[in-house]
């Protein structure tokens, strides 16, 4: 039955990013960013995954609030947007391989729904007693792999900087 | 099959940035082809009927850890998404830079090479 849902949602992802991309209109682009988000943060719903879920629908939030406040005082928002044909068929041959050689890769994958991982059940065993965190998602960020969301944190900053550096009006002398 | 429907979501997140010129509609395919990677993330770790990672003090902690999802991809997930807004807002800052000096968001006329 959750295989049906995800499914289903799936597809009305990939729809809602094609129309995103192929909409002549910017604002309405951007608008079906938001509705292939949303349904992101429902499908990490249903794949039990509640900690993302939350994290997916305040990321998306500030990513429309950024998108929208870079296009509406814009005034060309309809666009012409098809390159010449040559390089757009280059383009299609390339992804045309790249699927044909993910379908292979795909086939060697186990099924949805079958986990091998064997780090995942010590986690579950011993994270509770290990670390005193009932839920496993937090003490995987928060104690085993405390340096990863250090690294995360660097990069969350100096992208920030890296922004606000490049927005600054004017240069001090 | 949803592995596939996965991939597809990532084919036309490359799909936009490879064959759009407008860069806000490269931006746009930047964050699909993001969603598209960490549902596959995702989708590696799910279990069929589990449940999610958070231990129930009512249970027992070898059920538990025979019904739940994977937590670390999950947890690397997580860490994912904050990094894709942080780029979407470094490269949405270019942007907006690229459009305030040539006056158009489009890559085929940002070729003027000023000094």
């Amino acid at each position: 039955m959750t295989e049906y849902i995800i499914f289903t949602f799936l597809v009305f992802m990939i729809l809602a990013a094609v129309a995103a991309l192929e909409s002549k209109d910017l604002l309405s682009s951007i608008i079906s960013i938001g509705a292939v988000g949303f349904m992101l943060s429902v499908v990490f719903l249903y794949l039990k995954a509640p900690d993302i879920a939350i994290v997916q629908v305040v990321v998306e939030i500030l990513t429309l609030i950024i998108l929208i406040r870079v296009t509406i005082s814009r005034d060309i928002r309809t666009i012409e947007d098809t390159r010449n044909f040559m390089p757009f068929a280059k383009n299609v041959i390339l992804l045309f391989v790249l699927a044909v050689l993910a379908a292979r890769a795909i086939g060697l994958l186990p099924e949805v729904g079958v986990n091998l991982s064997k780090v995942a059940q010590y986690y579950l065993l011993r994270g509770f007693e290990e670390t005193g965190a009932a839920n496993i998602v937090s003490a995987v960020i928060l104690d085993y792999r405390a340096y990863d969301t250090l690294g995360e944190a660097t990069i969350l900053f100096t992208a920030i900087l890296g922004a606000v550096v490049i927005l600054r009006r004017k240069a001090k002398e | 099959m949803i592995y596939a429907l996965c991939f597809t979501l990532i084919l036309v997140g490359l799909y936009g940035i490879t064959c759009k010129k407008n860069l806000i509609k490269i931006i746009l395919g930047f964050i699909i082809l993001d969603y598209g990677i960490n549902l596959f993330l995702i989708l590696i770790g799910f279990r069929k009927d589990g449940i999610a990672p958070i231990l129930d003090k009512s249970m027992d902690i070898n059920t538990f850890a025979a019904t739940s999802v994977d937590p670390l991809p999950q947890a690397l997930v997580l860490t994912s998404i904050v990094i894709g807004l942080a780029v979407t807002a470094l490269m949405v800052a270019l942007a907006t830079r690229i459009y305030e000096r040539y006056g158009s968001f489009d890559v085929t006329k940002i070729n003027k090479l000023k000094g």
